[in-house]
């Protein structure tokens, strides 16, 4: 219990600082903020990684949809930050 | 190894707070995003340093395939395409941390088994939480995805599906209590179970919204897909994951109500209100009668000469300027009128296109420099000064019944007064009414003429015209 509350403790403050930060992006970068956010809740990867590569405590199906949840998260890391990367440098050019 | 683990994914957490404060101008954002993708190779790398990570192969065949698939997707997707591209990844980030939590449920049994693993009621609760976020995000998103698409239309089994939405809460509540209380450990077919239901969910949630509404939609189920992942964090237990989940559910929350306050909607009007279009229910002839005989026509010809004598000229893009692809006609048009030493400004309306800023990135796409994109509160007072505003295909948003009329479903819509300026033209195909589904006094006023046609075509007639001229 003592760990959950720790952890809503830290989820809590964290959604504070989010708000504040996301608060002064303008908005003309609203799209790219949102394929950005796309990209970086790819890290559920983290997750799927220590589900995929774990070796006794794991199961043939657990393994199956840990490697389904890598790809899953790859898959919006990769196209996020591609994309956003892509978005901003046309709003960089002038 | 395990502090350093941890440090590593609070290092993660940070480059990526400091890289969403690089999205605050144009400028440093490109750096921003860039920091960000460093944090998130510092959390891979952290998690596979991991002493329970022992065969890679996996992960690597893992990772090749959803690379090359996101590397691909980026590289191709059109930006008028941008929306449904964020949706489709709000859905693929929800059914990650779904597939997580269902891995995680699985490997916890057998942990069990080892005595290494006791469930207790907060265990319980995150994966009946991350279940049903990462489900609704999952199916909801690729639902919207549909209706950006128009490929499911407006529902009108509004009450069917609040009908199922009501059953699937109360399937999910009772079987969450079995789950936590009686047995967390030994419930496959109920987890199992309780997954379609949350599927089903998804669905029944996003169908009966109108299609007008799925930018509120696609901002809120970006949060949720942000959320989905902090849920899996409080299954596994890594604060990394709650940090950064939490970090883009703030986003997708304040983008919602940007999204809403745009449109003077509640979200809970939004969400349980049904399509605004059913709702306001005119019908064509209706529609036919509000405009017969009252609206005047022009052509491209006229526009040119318009513009030939015009000092300053708006742009109004909507979402019609999207469909015909015509940003890139629109710029061309915009420097010869700046090669005359006209003054040109595009207005841009929160909810112009079909997500947030939207409507920037396909003028940017077109070289627009952004200086010359204007919200709404900065533009209004100038339209009284402005010559010619030249509105290519929007209409809610232009529609002075939303400060006029307290009957309108719209009445209390910030609009964008494009009525104020002194010649109105108005670019669009037919005269069908837009998402609120109500005719637009603009086009019958005496200030107003309209050009129909594909708004990439008749800008492009234009430009030809004015060399003419």
């Amino acid at each position: 219990m003592e760990m959950f509350i720790m952890s809503l403790t830290i989820f809590v403050l964290a959604i504070f600082v989010g708000v504040e930060v996301i608060n002064k992006v303008p908005p003309t970068l609203h799209t790219p903020l949102m394929s950005g956010t796309n990209a970086i809740s790819g890290i559920v990867v983290v997750g799927a990684i220590l589900s995929s590569g774990g070796s006794e405590h794991t199961t043939v199906l657990s393994t199956v949809l840990g490697v389904a949840a890598i790809i899953l998260a790859t898959i919006n890391i990769v196209a996020g930050f591609m994309v956003t990367d892509r978005m901003l440098n046309m709003f960089k050019k002038k | 190894m395990e502090i350093l683990i941890n440090l590593g994914y609070l290092a993660a957490a940070v480059l990526f707070i400091f890289g969403i404060k690089g999205m605050t101008t144009p400028k440093t954002a490109v750096r921003g995003n860039q920091l960000s993708a460093i944090g998130m190779l510092v959390a891979v790398v952290a998690a596979l340093l991991d002493h329970n990570v022992v065969r890679f192969e996996f992960i690597i065949i893992g990772v090749l395939v959803g690379g090359a698939i996101g590397a691909l997707i980026a590289k191709k997707v059109a930006m008028t395409d941008m929306p449904e591209m964020v949706a489709s990844l709000n859905g693929i980030g929800g059914g990650a941390s779904l597939l997580v939590a269902a891995a995680n449920y699985l490997e916890s049994q057998k942990l069990a088994d080892m005595g290494q693993f006791t469930a207790s009621y907060d265990w319980s609760l995150a994966v009946i939480l991350s279940i049903l976020i990462g489900a609704v995000t999952l199916t909801g998103s690729f639902v919207a995805v549909g209706k950006l698409k128009g490929k499911i239309g407006d529902s009108s089994k509004v009450m069917l599906f609040k009908a199922i939405v009501k059953l699937c809460f109360l399937i999910l509540i009772g079987g969450a209590a079995y789950f936590a209380i009686v047995d967390p450990l030994n419930s496959d077919m109920l987890v199992a179970g309780l997954i379609v239901v949350c599927l089903i969910l998804g669905v029944s949630l996003v169908m009966p919204i109108g299609g007008a509404d799925m930018p509120v939609v696609v901002s809120l189920l970006n949060s949720y897909s942000g959320l989905a992942g902090a849920a899996a964090g409080f299954v596994l237990g890594n604060n990394g994951l709650i940090i950064t989940g939490s970090l883009v559910g703030a986003s997708g929350i304040i983008l919602t109500t940007i999204m809403c306050k745009a449109m003077n909607r509640s979200l809970t009007n939004v969400l349980f209100g049904g399509s605004m279009a059913a709702a306001a229910g005119i019908t064509k002839s209706e529609n036919d009668a509000f405009y017969e005989g009252k609206v005047k026509f022009s052509s491209a010809d006229e526009l040119a000469m318009l513009l030939d004598g015009a000092q300053k000229v708006v742009f109004v893009p909507g979402y019609g300027l999207a469909v015909a692809q015509a940003q890139h006609a629109t710029r061309e048009l915009a420097n010869m009128l700046e090669a005359k030493g006209c003054d040109v400004k595009y207005a841009i309306h929160p909810v112009a296109g079909r997500m947030p800023g939207h409507m920037n990135v396909l003028l940017a796409e077109a070289e627009v420099p952004y200086d010359q994109l204007v919200e709404m509160d900065t533009i209004n007072p100038e339209f009284s000064q402005t010559d010619v505003a030249i509105v290519l295909g929007a209409n809610d948003v232009v529609n002075p019944a939303a400060s006029k009329d307290p009957a309108s479903p719209i009445f209390g819509m910030p609009i964008l007064d494009v009525h104020n300026a002194k010649t109105v033209v108005v670019v669009k195909r037919g005269l069908s009414p837009g998402f609120a589904g109500i005719p637009n006094e603009l086009f019958i006023r005496d200030n107003s003429l309209m050009v129909s046609g594909d708004a990439k075509k008749v800008l492009q007639e234009t430009i030809s015209a004015l060399k003419d001229l």
